[in-house]
């Protein structure tokens, strides 16, 4: 009825090629986006910032980096965690040696020292593929968190061996740092997150991603079609890790301040990050989102219901919810294996039809 | 001979040790991907939870008391003072064989002919809920646990190789865990169990033909359920065995489910195919990373255990991309 292509007529080339080609998607996108970037900000409080809003950002930005390689590529990366890290140090070290540099300038510093990172860790996938390459990412999970712990250059010789962000201001207002306020710090990730996230759609649909999904459906026969898995692979690793890297940044100099490589960085985080994109559908940028959304309310929700509800101590609640994670892992992947964006695609599929399916 | 000789040995030697270590686990996930293609990630959390049950039914403990005791305002903890331990290991292994049927009823029945990724992922799920079961169950504490073996450093070894050593050197002698020991005899009586089990007998040979082909397994009778039933329970049985080893060295705790993630480049050096690859895969990564720590370690920085296996295996991938003893990957298109 409302939702469908049918009557509206392109007549451009750029109409017919734009973002979003159904109408009802540009308004909805439209309106969200007006709602989040202008009604939000009078809204937020520090608990909203804190525990959802950040969060959701942060993570959003890394299934997004996840999911270009992991879903449209197909390479399977255990080393998200370790990538997160080294965008977190390169944010420190670049703004603690230059600090006038602009924060925006920052993050997308530690984002391209992160892709460079990414195409060296990357090189191996041109050999190895599948689990073995998983097994190849966790090497640099391991080694990435092992070197932060290790080269005092890196935590600039502090004694705790922990970076700390400086107050860092954009436009005269503070974006790190504990005086920062939520609206402030709230924008400055979503404007990261909204940005990159229209980039990574078009990329997707573009030349690269193409050959990134050739390469993900079978390899060999994208080979002999003439797409080079060199270039494909490794780019798909260098804006994967650029957006894991910024990610990284983000995490640690807007939302937590402080970090330590082993506990911020660990192997659960790489883990966090795949559910993410396996519940919200792999090779679809809105599923990253949900995915994040998912991942990050889930325990806020549970913890909510069963500490402040019906009183029960933290510990078991913890437990409770790694059950669910669990068990809903493997509901999803039984149900639904392409996740939640699949769900939304049959639900679309419906509407073009509504009210007169055949 | 020098004390510098003798130093090195011992750490190989530990090195072993630790090698047999990795390859109970190793074992388990070999079991399983021959013979399902699965690649069970949740192998390590499978220890881990088989030796808290181990320790939750020999001391007596109410599996979820705390919940219990949460929602109804009582107040149970134990049921007895504690069992037999012949008996608690027989029993754990029932929960493991109860587990293995349930995971294969409601998991992995609905997931046939889905990709292998999607089925690694489901264990990843498993792996979290059995995680998050087992602390529910039995509580999060550490735990000790104590079947009877011995522990300790051997003052035999260490008076024998004391003599070995040249005059007046300060050279105090070796030290092995008896536990390392037994635990390399233990595994190497599981392997030869394993054999003789795949080799003589008529499931053995039932799991060899899935492993071979599953569609001609189907068409010549086998029953694909019962044989995946088998094959986890054997890999629980794998699993309980790993877990009483690490459980008794270092204590019952979250930590020993990360062994899982020790065991994948050995599964790499080995081949995913192969059980003796996986022993040799083991003690390679064993008495490599100590060597590599020993020699290397202090110079730049120490704690290279964490990722040296890994980078090893990353090292290794590069010229054998299928493993020591994986079969050949052909790919066609």
């Amino acid at each position: 009825m409302f939702y469908r292509e049918s009557g509206d007529f392109k007549s451009t080339y750029s109409a017919d090629q734009q973002t979003f080609p159904i109408k009802f998607d540009r308004i909805a996108v439209g309106v969200i986006l007006a709602f989040a970037f202008v009604v939000v900000p009078f809204l937020i409080n520090d608990y909203w910032e804190k525990s959802i809003l950040l969060p959701f950002l942060v993570w959003g930005m890394a299934a997004l980096g996840l999911n270009i390689l992991t879903g449209y590529c197909g390479q399977v990366s255990l080393g998200t965690g370790g990538f997160m890290a080294v965008g977190a140090y390169a944010s420190y070290k670049i703004t603690t040696s230059f600090p006038e540099l602009n924060m925006f300038l920052v993050i997308l510093l530690s984002g391209g020292v992160t892709a460079f990172v990414g195409i060296l860790f990357g090189l191996p996938s041109l050999r190895i593929k599948g689990f073995y390459l998983a097994v190849a990412t966790l090497a640099a999970q391991f080694f990435l968190v092992w070197l932060f712990n290790k080269v005092p250059w890196f935590y600039n010789y502090s004694a705790s061996g922990m970076i700390t962000v400086p107050e860092r201001t954009v436009f005269g207002i503070a974006i790190t740092g504990s005086n920062s306020p939520p609206w402030a710090t709230y924008l400055f990730c979503l404007t990261f997150l909204v940005v990159f996230a229209f980039i990574a759609r078009n990329l997707t649909r573009g030349r690269i991603g193409r050959s990134w999904m050739a390469i993900r459906d079978m390899d060999i026969a994208a080979e002999i079609i003439g797409v080079p898995p060199l270039q494909a692979k490794l780019s798909a690793f260098a804006v994967s890790s650029f957006y894991i890297g910024i990610s990284g940044a983000l995490f640690f100099s807007v939302y937590l301040g402080a970090a330590e490589p082993t506990e911020a960085f660990g192997i659960d985080k790489s883990f966090l990050v795949l559910f993410m994109i396996i519940i919200g559908g792999l090779g679809s940028i809105f599923g990253s989102f949900v995915g994040a959304a998912f991942m990050v309310l889930l325990p806020v929700l549970f913890k909510n219901i069963m500490v402040g509800g019906f009183g029960w101590p933290t510990d078991m609640v913890q437990h409770f919810i790694f059950m669910l994670v669990g068990g809903l892992i493997m509901f999803f992947l039984i149900v639904e294996p392409h996740g939640l964006a699949q769900l939304w695609r049959v639900t679309k599929e419906k509407l073009r039809l509504w009210p007169f399916p055949h | 001979m020098s004390p510098d000789i003798l130093n090195t040995l011992e750490v190989i030697l530990n090195g072993l040790m630790a090698g047999v270590m990795y390859s109970l686990v190793a074992l388990g996930f070999v079991l399983i991907f021959k013979a399902s293609g699965i690649f069970n990630y949740a192998q390590g959390v499978m220890a881990l939870f088989a030796a808290l049950t181990l320790v939750g039914i020999q001391t007596g403990q109410v599996p979820f008391s705390h919940l219990i005791n949460v929602m109804f305002g009582t107040n149970y903890h134990n049921w007895s003072n504690g069992i037999n331990t012949v008996a608690a290991i027989i029993l754990t292994m029932c929960v493991m064989v109860l587990l293995a049927w349930l995971v294969e009823k409601i998991v992995l029945r609905h997931l046939v002919n889905q990709e292998p990724i999607i089925l690694f992922m489901a264990t990843i799920g498993l792996a979290f809920f059995l995680e998050g079961l087992g602390d529910l169950m039995w509580g999060a504490n550490i735990k000790v646990l104590d079947v009877g073996l011995p522990s300790g450093g051997s003052f035999w070894l260490e008076d024998v190789t004391k003599e070995w050593a040249s005059e007046g050197s300060e050279y105090f002698g070796m030290y092995i865990d008896v536990l390392d020991v037994w635990a390399a005899g233990i595994a190497i009586i599981l392997v030869v169990a394993l054999t003789i089990f795949s080799q003589y007998t008529k499931t053995g040979r039932a799991l060899r033909a899935v492993a071979d082909d599953h569609q001609a397994a189907l068409t010549v009778g086998i029953s694909l359920r019962t044989i995946w039933v088998v094959v986890w329970s054997i890999a629980g049985f794998v699993a309980l065995v790993a877990g009483i080893m690490w459980g008794s060295k270092s204590g019952i705790q979250f930590s020993l489910s990360l062994i899982a993630l020790k065991a994948l480049p050995v599964l790499i050096l080995g081949g995913f195919t192969s059980i003796p690859g996986a022993i040799i895969g083991g003690l390679i990564i064993g008495v490599g990373e100590k060597l590599f720590e020993f020699s290397l370690g202090p110079l730049i920085g120490g704690a290279t255990e964490n990722w040296f296996a890994y980078v090893l295996a990353l090292m290794f991938l590069m010229f054998r991309p299928q493993g020591l003893f994986g079969d050949k990957i052909i790919e066609r298109v």
